[in-house]
């Protein structure tokens, strides 16, 4: 089954109406990385909550492979996407860090060697091997993000939302964020992240769509989204910092990294 | 004059074996911004649960050495005597926000109604709060209902609003967009500049350096180096021990060891500083300069 997602002219308005997407459509391809970036409000969260049916659209639709998923609950959809909440806090709990990574893989009914297996890859892809034991409560806000993303990544969907998983964190973690992230591309994942870290954002993602008050700004190469100051400015983003640094010193090129950086000052 | 006095002070969470601090030594002058940076772990929340009287007074354990802050010793008082000094932002908003009211304008009003403050110039005080960090459009909204970068600006306005002295900020902008982050940075600086001292624990270092006045870097629960932003965000001393730096201070090191950046040229924290060292560099110009 080709995992594609589509996004068909969607639109959500809540309950007490505010309107958070207004016409949104977009297709993302089996395997990609995609960035999503855009004001406080502009509707990331609300975009995300649509592909594993947290939320419905009020119009529109929302395709995750063959599934439509106004026709499907969200325990079926949790076989296909999962999703790491931006807050931990709102999805642990249980007692030790294995009883939280194995819940979910548990739920989707596999075998008890695949759980173990699953587990203990997730485990150690976010280095919580040793923690395997330990209450999630009894770690710092840090590691309890980490258990977190490893009770998700252990569900081991085609497809993986993070919403702001820098938030908060120092370099060491944002660095086996990073990883996490090749990892899942390794293995041909498609991964979705919602970020405000403008500079991770460059640093690891292909795609970036940028939202602003429920539609779609930007949509396209890192790069090409990234270098468009003024268009971002729209949607209170600013380019990655050393974007900014070739722009103000009117590099020819758009960079995005150190490396892009040094080589398009040498020229 | 000094408001936030420090003196050799140790202390340990209940029931755990090892310090968090570790005799932390820190003078603050009135109207002074500091910004603490570290690893996750290093013990910056614990600093500013110290200097906003959480501990020992919310979280017990024990404190050793001496906190005072405007004149008040912490052994010395309670908790409620000392919000009237100090107001703390949390880390995350969802564990500050009262869970009592119905609406922003309200929730901004809770502390004010603690402490007794008239009817009219509760609302004034709101409202002007309100304003400060620009969020009035969300006055009649409920608290609930509101994004994670929203809900920080209404629990750092809740602070903002009391007048404290001494301002805390446990990474007040973690989850808002770039531009609000900037702004927030800009609105605590205006803050201080009006004599409000701030103390803000925070990764976001490129802002650190354009907005805070000093800079302490905290490493296992001890400083390990205090001073102007440009000193310690390049500092050597940093390496290796997991502290972020700004891409500008990583990337024109490199670019030092490539012959790019001028030798005896320190290392920028800032944009402004790294296009003015990059535009200096001898050797091929970017386009639209060097033309004379």
């Amino acid at each position: 089954m080709n995992m594609k997602i589509e996004i068909k002219e969607l639109h959500h308005t809540y309950p007490a109406g505010v309107k958070a997407l207004n016409g949104i459509s977009l297709t993302i391809e089996a395997g990609e990385q995609v960035a999503i970036v855009g004001q406080n409000g502009s509707g990331k969260t609300t975009l995300v909550k649509h592909l594993n049916g947290l939320l419905q659209p009020t119009s529109g639709t929302v395709l995750i492979g063959d599934w439509d998923t106004s026709k499907y609950q969200v325990a079926q959809l949790a076989s296909r996407v999962g999703y790491v909440f931006q807050n931990p806090d709102e999805q642990l709990f249980t007692r030790t860090v294995h009883q939280e990574v194995s819940f979910g893989p548990k739920n989707l009914g596999y075998k008890t060697e695949k759980v173990e297996a699953l587990v203990e890859d997730a485990l150690a892809l976010t280095e919580l091997t040793a923690q395997k034991e330990t209450n999630p409560y009894d770690l710092s806000p840090t590691w309890r993000k980490m258990v977190a993303l490893a009770s998700i990544i252990a569900m081991d969907t085609p497809i993986v939302i993070f919403d702001e998983p820098t938030t908060g964190q120092d370099a060491a973690n944002i660095a086996r964020m990073a990883n996490v992230i090749a990892t899942l591309r390794e293995r041909g994942k498609t991964v979705l992240t919602i970020t405000h870290d403008i500079d991770f954002c460059a640093e690891n993602f292909e795609r970036v769509i940028a939202l602003s008050q429920g539609k779609v700004l930007l949509d396209g190469l890192t790069n090409e989204v990234l270098g468009q100051e003024e268009t971002l400015a729209e949607t209170y983003v600013d380019p990655p910092q050393l974007t900014r640094l070739g722009l103000r010193l009117g590099l020819k090129e758009v960079v995005r990294n150190q490396k892009e950086f040094l080589a398009a000052l040498k020229k | 004059m000094t408001i936030v006095n420090l003196q050799n002070v140790t202390y340990k969470y209940p029931l755990t074996d090892a310090p968090v601090l570790e005799n932390i030594n820190l003078l603050v002058e009135e109207g002074e911004f500091v910004a603490i940076i570290g690893p996750n772990g290093a013990g910056k929340s614990t600093l500013c649960y110290t200097l906003s009287g959480f501990v020992p007074h919310f979280y017990k354990g024990e404190l050793t050495g001496t906190v005072e802050v405007a004149g008040v010793e912490t052994q010395q008082s309670t908790l409620s005597e000392w919000v009237m000094n100090v107001g703390l932002a949390f880390q995350n908003p969802f564990n500050q926000i009262s869970g009592a009211k119905y609406t922003v304008f309200e929730e901004i009003a809770f502390g004010l109604e603690n402490i007794g403050v008239p009817r009219g110039e509760m609302k004034d005080r709101v409202d002007r709060a309100l304003e400060l960090t620009g969020i009035s459009d969300l006055a009649d909204r409920s608290p609930y209902s509101l994004s994670g970068g929203q809900q920080q600006r209404v629990a750092l306005t809740s602070i903002l609003v009391m007048e404290p002295k001494v301002l805390v900020l446990d990474e007040p902008t973690s989850q808002m967009d770039p531009v609000g982050t900037r702004e927030v940075f800009g609105v605590i600086r205006a803050m201080a500049e009006r004599g409000m001292t701030v103390v803000l624990a925070d990764h976001k270092v490129e802002w650190i350096a354009q907005f805070a006045d000093r800079v302490v870097a905290l490493h296992a629960g001890k400083i390990l180096i205090d001073g102007k932003p440009g000193e310690v965000l390049t500092s050597d001393l940093l390496d290796g021990k997991g502290f972020g730096i700004s891409r500008y201070t990583s990337t024109a090191r490199e670019a030092q060891k490539q012959g790019l950046w001028p030798k005896d040229r320190s290392l920028p924290v800032t944009l402004d500083e790294a296009v003015e060292g990059f535009t200096l560099t001898p050797g091929p110009s970017p386009s639209g300069r060097g033309e004379r």
